[in-house]
């Protein structure tokens, strides 16, 4: 039981897939100006995740190793067009927002890299577990941007006005920057930095 | 058979082509409905928000077919097209400002000193959304578009039938900042709108968006509408392409039209 | 119309850049940005295969998977554009494939310089971006090879530029937990604040 437990929570912050690993950040800055494209993008992210770690997993026995790559391939963008669909004719309004960048969890290298890494190795059930995990440690970092680049953006969090903005009357003056790309690549530096000081043995050699 | 057999190869690539297209075309077949539901949806949702018909989620189409009568007309000459003018190639049904602007055989290029809106080619004919209370016209929904700081603009403008108060403004495809020229598709904002003036007493077309807020003790106030903070250049095209599509070169002779069939 | 193609070339080059404005190919471009050498191998790779595969998958929007694009089969309702993910990424993996035994046979000491880059390349979200891109702005043919040799162009220069100031920062004394990836991610911060200085430039 412990082992799952491991698997799970060790992405989230000693393992983190975006801070430690450098994996799947494309996706990460483009969909985090606002918390709810962030979330959506999340769960599309842990389920492909998921479930490519556990149909790679269930056939590891079988793939013939010079058609790894292609098989996998096929399976992440199967069921990445599976999430597109679903998140198109379910929230509609969300995917217009999200546009492109669920087509490209295709080449999310954390989906790929767990499978070449993990699930090739792994009975099912733990690569499911390693596939949500990792998933939730790519959400984390999602989560955070997307929080303060929408409550300090917009003075909003999931679309309701947290903060009053001195446009209708209120106190705070929005910062216009953190909607834009670069205040992605500073939220996640300094995130990195944080986590880093917390946990120094994450730090890197000189 | 060890996995790396010709056969086993041929024989795993198979399956696996057949499980995934299994999979994704079941879910896509089962979705399709609820998406192009969705998107037509959208659409009317869209022109519904721009005569400001829009109530409640459920009736959007009943509300459609009682309220609104698209009709086709000619860009360059005003006039509206009967049912047997319309050109085969327009789907009143289903008209998509982006595929006609672009579509050579339904668009012309407009001359550059005249392109104030900066988007290159026109179409010919537009489906305009008449508005109708009883058999009388209430408003018109005309559709717009030009460019702002990142992307081109699609929306709405409604006039009324005196053809010079704004009843409605909205844009629903941009690719603006979001927060900032991206604010264009903000209700509030959109709301400033209602009521402008257009047109002055002369047909002069008078509307302008400032760079910055309306003084309302202005008395041309009516004829200005507050730009946006924070993004000088989506406002300067929201103002130029109002100005482009209400002006001679845009829906002017339409407005001609109008008025010489109501006199 | 050769107006119409500069402008969309300089905007995808400098505006609309795939690194900087849209984060994609963030991965390869982090994890390659140490030395100015492997940036520019890599840069020139991504022109490469961006430039073949954008049009390249233009034509098989139009004329496979678009709405109606089979009518010369007798199928004008036939809609396809929901395989279009596995399509593209399977067109990518095979011009990949294939320009690397081109390579390989023809022009051997270009793939010695390149050949590390080009099965990574694969999963580069740029390659893939741009080929998605291309369909949601609904581009010609032409427009489309412009925006291929574009964004190439774009990711090339914003790898480049990045590892020369990666190179110079070793001589700078980083505070330890920001060493590495975090000063990095600030650094591209602040490079893409230095590119939205084009943004305001009407072509």
């Amino acid at each position: 039981m412990k082992k799952y437990k491991d698997v799970l929570f060790d992405p989230i912050f000693n393992n983190n897939p975006i801070g430690r690993q450098i994996l799947g950040i494309c996706s990460a800055l483009a969909v985090t100006s606002k918390l709810e494209t962030s979330i959506v993008m999340s769960m599309a992210v842990i389920f492909v995740l998921s479930f490519s770690n556990l149909s790679v997993s269930m056939i590891r026995k079988h793939i013939p190793n010079n058609i790894r790559i292609i098989v996998e391939m096929t399976i992440i963008a199967s069921l990445v067009i599976i999430a597109d669909q679903i998140i198109k004719a379910y929230a509609f309004d969300i995917s217009k927002q999200l546009s492109v960048y669920v087509g490209l969890i295709i080449t999310n290298c954390i989906i790929m890299g767990r499978a070449e890494a993990f699930a090739l190795q792994n009975p099912p059930v733990v690569s499911f577990i390693d596939g949500i995990g990792n998933g939730l440690g790519y959400s984390f970092v999602l989560l955070v941007v997307g929080f303060f680049r929408e409550l300090l953006g917009s003075g909003q969090l999931l679309g309701y006005q947290v903060l009053k903005l001195s446009t209708d009357g209120g106190w705070y003056v929005q910062n216009g920057l953190f909607l834009l790309s670069p205040s992605a690549f500073f939220l996640i530096g300094f995130m990195i930095w944080v986590i880093r000081t917390w946990k120094p043995e994450q730090v890197e050699e000189e | 058979m060890s996995s790396d057999s010709t056969k086993k190869t041929i024989f795993v690539a198979l399956g696996v082509c057949f499980v995934c297209s299994v999979l994704v075309s079941t879910t896509a077949v089962s979705l399709n409905s609820i998406q192009k539901n969705n998107q037509k949806r959208e659409k009317l949702k869209n022109i519904l928000a721009a005569g400001d018909l829009l109530q409640k989620e459920t009736t959007i189409e009943k509300t459609y077919q009682t309220n609104i009568d698209p009709v086709v007309i000619d860009i360059g000459s005003g006039k509206l097209l009967r049912e047997d003018g319309v050109p085969p190639d327009l789907n009143i049904q289903n008209f998509d400002l982006k595929d006609v602007s672009k579509d050579p055989r339904l668009s012309e290029t407009i001359p550059p000193d005249e392109d104030i809106a900066n988007i290159k080619r026109r179409p010919k004919y537009m489906v305009v959304y008449r508005v109708m209370e009883g058999d009388s016209v209430s408003k018109y929904i005309l559709p717009i578009y030009g460019k702002g700081l990142w992307s081109t603009m699609y929306g709405f403008i409604a006039l009324d039938d005196d053809l010079r108060t704004i009843r409605g403004f909205t844009f629903y495809d941009h690719g603006e900042t979001p927060g900032l020229g991206g604010e264009v598709d903000n209700p509030k904002w959109k709301q400033t709108w209602e009521g402008k003036m257009a047109f002055d007493q002369n047909r002069q077309l008078r509307i302008q968006v400032l760079k910055g807020s309306v003084d309302p003790s202005d008395p041309n106030s009516k004829f200005k509408v507050d730009g946006l903070s924070g993004s000088t250049l989506t406002t300067r095209g929201v103002d130029q392409l109002v100005r482009y599509w209400l002006g001679e070169n845009g829906y002017g002779p339409f407005f001609d039209y109008l008025r010489e069939e109501k006199s | 119309m050769f107006e119409e193609y500069l402008s969309l070339f300089i905007r995808s080059i400098f505006i609309e850049n795939m690194a900087l404005a849209f984060f994609l190919g963030m991965c390869t471009f982090l994890a390659v940005s140490k030395r100015v050498e492997t940036a520019v191998g890599l840069g020139i790779a991504v022109v490469v295969v961006q430039s073949i595969t954008v049009p390249m998958n233009n034509l098989i929007y139009h004329n496979l998977l678009k709405e109606g694009a089979l009518g010369w089969l007798g199928l004008e309702d036939v809609n396809l554009t929901f395989i279009g993910l596995v399509t593209y990424i399977g067109v990518i993996a095979a011009m990949v494939q294939i320009l690397e035994m081109t390579l390989d046979k023809f022009v051997p000491r270009l793939y010695n310089a390149l050949g590390v880059f080009l099965p990574l390349i694969t999963v580069n979200c740029a390659i893939l971006g741009g080929t998605l891109f291309m369909v949601e702005r609904t581009y010609t043919f032409g427009e489309s090879v412009v925006f291929g040799v574009g964004s190439g162009t774009g990711f090339a220069l914003a790898v480049i530029a990045l590892a020369g100031i990666t190179e110079k920062m070793r001589y700078s004394n980083v505070p330890a937990g920001l060493r590495g990836l975090g000063i990095t991610f600030i650094t591209v911060g602040l490079m893409a604040i230095a590119f939205m200085i084009f943004s305001g430039i009407q072509l």
